[in-house]
């Protein structure tokens, strides 16, 4: 993975430093709140409902188990004791101090960390497919893109005061486990006919209360050009985009407003006009960064393992963990194992200081000592040999860590919603808590199969909800919270935004009536369906009548 | 108003012309863009060196045409949050060429002049009672960016090549 050199780790220390004296400003009161407040977003540091949170990136979802180790650090010193891993694969930390956060932040530099542009109208952390590099459906290592994309949009002149937020999601294989079409940038990576690396660009995805697809802006962009690309992008949305208007100054209003055709002119004609920008990589420099990525040393083993083979035949659980929680590894006798962070009644993405350091371990012993954060807010442990699963197996088994509930009902991706966000209008652990409780028996979630079900306290839709097969949006009403339901969503290869299927529900009846859908869906799929599947083939028609029939 | 040139605190031999002033002979005066664009005959036959104040919202492109005239062009920053004039002042420099002083005016802070240093902006008319040591410091505070930009700074990319 990418190490720091000096020019990394100079840029981190000079920004903390900077920090640093912005924090005494503020105390003493030479900086205003309001101009503080953007400051310190771009640290990472948000005001939530009780208190400050910190959000730490961790680029392109890859961490080193050093790193997790100094997460579980901060949480035990700084904080109480545990961390919230979010959808755009970031750490947050729930009670900081204020005073204390340029120390937190010196300690994530010693480990190649930081909480850069975590927050604010800027480029935020560059999100990739958490299999990427080992993946089997992928055809080339998007990570060096991402790291090149990371340090050009990193403290970047230009664009660190955008209209608002701005999000660039990677992935080059034939799922799409990164969401890029619900991106400000999607890019996938591609091979042309003639064999060259290059992107395809989507632009103008995203979710919050008016949610878009990705529109095509570019079927094929050389990897050479990706970086005045992005530039150009950048340039027409930061002079163009709405500045008026919160709720519109995302790129997606932008290029809803404008057309996708108007505003790839305006692209393409800003592209060639900054043609000689000195902004090729270089390849010396793809060179050193793509070094950095290279494979760990595997051993040659066969794909088929007997041992292993043996084991999943004697031990039902194993193999049902199995079953769920691994992936298809490029390397022969590997897997890619999943840790979904779902326990049964548990909140979605939050891990203990414990934890971290339990898991830090086993990447050491069984993962060449890295680990990525995922979209669904899981970990994974992305190099483990066929012949050791059955031994993490049975650690992560003893620890409580091996629901075997990857991509089910309750894997639930949540946000913090009304118990931490100042914006949130409901309350959303609760409700994922109650559902993994209801869903709770194996042999139910298996039988209901893949179920994507995701919920957002608030129409900004950090839950994304917008593309859960089942999502879930918290809104008040009368000061009591309801649950308002859409269908058909996906973020996958399959993306769409779900649709609304009716009235929303009181708290106390929205987990019957997620069960009431599961049902429905049970009783009428055709042999194979998932729950999105069935409902895409038959419509919600069906789904609707049971959920609001009268008695 | 006190002023950052090129690296360091100097006299500001620059005054504002109110648009309903004519300049004296020879005088240096920076007008609004407006009223650039309304073709004021006392303008037009001023003898002296002339500047131009944009809005944020006023494209470089306007003036694409009459840049040789310039000898200033104070570009706004309508409170920390508005960047759209570091993409005018990139375009200003390195597609347009202009040559002249680009001078950062509005709500400069100290803690966006390195940003702005860096996009081709060789002057800042701070604010009275802003930190004058402070502003001068913040032209450095970054000694390694990343990116290559209008300020010509070789980037930690290029860098670690060049053995600089």
């Amino acid at each position: 993975m990418y190490q720091y050199d000096e020019f990394d780790t100079r840029l981190t220390n000079e920004r903390i430093g900077e920090y640093r004296d912005q924090v005494a400003r503020r105390v003493t009161g030479d900086l205003d709140e309001d101009n503080f407040r953007n400051l310190r977003l771009r640290n990472g540091l948000y005001m939530q409902l009780h208190a400050y949170m910190l959000r730490v990136a961790i680029p392109y979802g890859l961490m080193s188990s050093d790193q997790l180790r100094k997460l579980a650090f901060i949480a035990r010193t700084y904080d109480k004791d545990y961390g919230h891993f979010t959808t755009r694969q970031n750490l947050q930390y729930n009670w900081p101090e204020l005073e204390d956060t340029p120390d937190i932040l010196a300690h994530l530099a010693e480990v190649d960390m930081s909480a850069i542009q975590t927050s604010g109208n800027v480029n935020r952390n560059v999100t990739a497919d958490a299999f990427a590099g080992v993946a089997r459906d992928e055809i080339e290592d998007p990570r060096p893109y991402c790291e090149i994309v990371r340090q050009f949009l990193t403290l970047n002149p230009e664009f660190s005061w955008l209209p608002r937020k701005f999000k660039i999601a990677v992935s080059a294989a034939a799922e799409d486990r990164a969401a890029t079409t619900v991106h400000d940038i999607g890019l996938l990576l591609i091979h042309n006919a003639a064999g060259d690396t290059g992107f395809r660009v989507l632009v103008g995805g995203g979710l919050g209360r008016s949610p878009f697809l990705g529109k095509v802006l570019r079927l094929f962009l050389p990897k050479d050009d990706l970086l005045p690309y992005i530039q150009a992008i950048l340039r027409v949305y930061n002079m163009e985009g709405r500045r008026d208007n919160i709720f519109k100054a995302r790129i997606k209003i932008l290029v809803h407003e404008l057309g996708i055709e108007r505003f790839k002119d305006k692209v393409e004609a800003e592209f060639e006009a900054s043609a000689g920008d000195p902004l090729f990589i270089g390849t010396e420099e793809e060179a050193r960064i793509k070094a950095q990525f290279a494979a760990p040393p595997y051993r040659a083993l066969d794909e088929y393992d007997p041992g292993h083979e043996a084991l999943l035949r004697e031990n039902p659980a194993f193999a049902q963990w199995a079953t769920h929680n691994l992936a298809a590894h490029k390397q022969a006798g590997y897997a890619i194992v999943n840790l979904p962070l779902k326990p049964i009644g548990g909140i979605p993405g939050d891990v203990s200081a414990d934890q971290m350091d339990f898991i830090a371990g086993l990447a050491d012993t069984y993962s060449f000592g890295e680990l990525r954060a995922t979209h669904r807010q899981n970990l994974v442990l992305a190099d483990v040999a066929k012949s050791d699963l059955y031994s993490l197996w049975q650690a992560l088994d003893d620890a409580g860590l091996a629901p075997a509930n990857l991509d089910r009902i309750t894997d639930i991706i949540c946000c913090p919603g009304m118990d931490y966000c100042s914006l949130a209008t409901a309350r959303s652990i609760p409700i994922a808590q109650r559902i993994s409780e209801r869903f709770a028996d194996q042999e139910r979630q298996d039988l209901i199969g893949e179920l994507k079900l995701n919920i957002s306290g608030c129409i900004n839709a950090c839950g994304h909800h917008h593309i859960g097969h089942i999502g879930l949006l918290g809104v008040e009403k009368n000061g009591e919270e309801f649950y308002q339901i859409t269908v058909g969503g996906s973020g996958a290869r399959d993306a769409d935004i779900g649709r609304i299927i009716g009235p929303a529900f009181a708290s106390e009846d929205v987990v019957d009536a997620v069960e009431t859908l599961v049902d429905t869906y049970l009783d009428i799929r055709a042999p194979g369906e998932r729950f999105l599947d069935t409902l895409r083939r038959i419509g919600s028609e069906p789904f609707k009548e049971r959920l609001y029939a009268t008695d | 108003m006190p002023l950052i040139k090129d690296g360091a605190v100097r006299a500001d031999g620059w005054i504002y012309l109110g648009d309903d002033d004519d300049p004296a002979d020879g005088q240096s005066v920076i007008i609004d863009y407006a009223r650039w664009h309304a073709g004021d005959a006392a303008i037009a036959g001023h003898n002296g060196p002339l500047g131009i104040r944009m809005r944020s919202d006023q494209a470089p492109e306007l003036i694409k045409d009459d840049l040789g005239r310039f000898d200033v062009i104070a570009l706004e920053f309508l409170g920390i949050a508005d960047g759209r004039s570091f993409s005018h002042a990139r375009i200003l420099r390195d597609r347009m060429g202009y040559g002249g002083e680009l001078r950062a005016v509005g709500g400069v802070l100290e803690d966006q002049i390195f940003f702005m240093r860096r996009c081709g902006i060789d002057a800042f008319e701070l604010d009275p009672g802003r930190d004058i040591g402070r502003a001068m410091a913040a032209l450095t505070q970054f000694s390694a960016p990343y990116q290559a930009s209008s300020d010509g700074l070789e980037p930690a990319t290029s860098r670690r090549h060049s053995g600089r």
